[in-house]
């Protein structure tokens, strides 16, 4: 369970596979009476909370849905807007969902063009010449390993800080990526992966590091 | 039970002849489809390119070697572990040209051509010129501009396959952050 997901990326800075590993983002409901005792806002075209924290509901949260009706950006999905609904108190009792939103497919894209670019500043920063960039990302949450291979492929692994063996797994993936991407003859080199054989070879070979090892020093 | 003597046998590894006859009936047909020799040439160059690039990978991914600094090291890689790797054979890397920059692959018995018997009037086709295609394409992809080409073939009467390799440059801006 120490694996949180998979980039890999070419060349030229995109994003030609991810994969989130059982990732479940805690949701949480609670029924609210009014007035609401949340302050929300609308901020990159969710509903968020912006202050008050109550019950594990977290400043950052956004609103994924309400009285079982999910959420779309900052409308629900019969079209209301979700502000209007929470302000106006003839809808109260009312039950809101709330968790972290997951990254759009968008968002991912950016995240990783943005760190080849800090690897790449990271490198060129260096006190030392004939540096490196970033091969390893530490925060208290996880751990973002990262290898860039001679061709120049990046394998970025986020893992838990405890989790160990990831640099076999990295390599692993490497072989993974050499087997079942580029001997596939209708994969197109620098191109995003669509691998079902991919797909399940790797998953199992997260699933056997996770086996051998947490740390739990 | 009866399959017990095939354990611990690398499931990847199979018959070379397999190899060596998909080769050849890949080659013939070629050369009815184009009837011309240098046409062939051509064709079979750019399929090894194309295997190249993506063999380079699955090479990087099962060695630890790491980039080489000097045309010899690259010679001794590709000599010894490359062709070991993927054909089981060792070709002898000499003729260095003086300056470092161009050598030999003497290859002994080529694989490639083991049951071959050149039909007549095909004096310019080089029957395993995948290999020219794959050592560029592979080379190209860790950055290094390689001109590679036949000038003896056992399958013209030469005594031994010589497949001679010429450094051109290095491919600077394609060399990763970081590598140098």
């Amino acid at each position: 369970m120490a694996i949180f997901s998979v980039y890999i990326i070419n060349k030229a800075g995109g994003l030609i596979y991810q994969f989130d590993h059982n990732n479940t983002r805690p949701e949480l409901e609670k029924t609210f009476a009014y007035p609401l005792n949340l302050m929300l806002k609308i901020y990159d075209d969710k509903v968020v909370v912006a202050f008050g924290e109550c019950d594990g509901i977290k400043v950052g949260h956004c609103v994924l849905g309400i009285n079982g009706i999910t959420a779309e950006g900052r409308y629900l999905q019969d079209g209301r807007e979700i502000l209007e609904v929470l302000s106006s108190a003839e809808n109260y009792p009312i039950n809101i969902k709330f968790g972290r939103q997951k990254l759009s497919t968008n968002e991912k894209i950016m995240l990783a063009s943005m760190f080849h670019s800090l690897f790449t500043i990271g490198s060129q920063l260096s006190p030392e010449p004939r540096s490196s960039g970033i091969e390893l990302l530490e925060t208290d949450v996880f751990k973002l390993h990262c290898h860039q291979t001679m061709t120049g492929i990046k394998f970025i692994v986020i893992a838990d800080p405890r989790q160990t063996g990831v640099d076999v797994f990295i390599k692993r993936l490497y072989e993974i990526y050499a087997d079942f991407a580029l001997k596939n003859p209708f994969y197109s080199l620098d191109m995003p992966i669509r691998c079902d054989l991919f797909d399940t070879n790797l998953q199992q070979t997260i699933e056997q590091t996770e086996r051998q090892g947490i740390n739990t020093v | 039970m009866s399959r017990q003597g095939t354990r611990g046998v690398d499931p990847r590894k199979v018959n070379g002849e397999l190899f060596t006859l998909t080769y050849g009936a890949l080659v013939a047909q070629l050369l009815r489809d184009y009837e011309d020799d240098d046409e062939v040439n051509k064709q079979l160059e750019k399929m090894g390119y194309n295997i190249g690039v993506r063999l380079i990978e699955d090479f990087l991914a099962r060695n630890n070697s790491s980039r080489c600094n000097d045309f010899r090291e690259t010679a001794d890689i590709i000599s010894k572990v490359g062709f070991k790797m993927y054909l089981g054979i060792t070709p002898v890397v000499s003729n260095w040209s003086p300056a470092g920059d161009e050598f030999s692959l003497l290859i002994e018995n080529n694989p490639l051509a083991d049951f071959v018997e050149l039909p007549p009037g095909h004096n310019n086709l080089n029957f395993s010129n995948l290999l020219c295609g794959v050592l560029k394409g592979a080379l190209e992809m860790v950055q290094m501009d390689v001109d590679v080409r036949f000038v003896q073939d056992q399958l013209k009467g030469d005594n031994i396959t010589e497949l001679r390799l010429k450094f051109l440059r290095r491919l600077e801006d394609a060399i990763p952050v970081g590598e140098d």
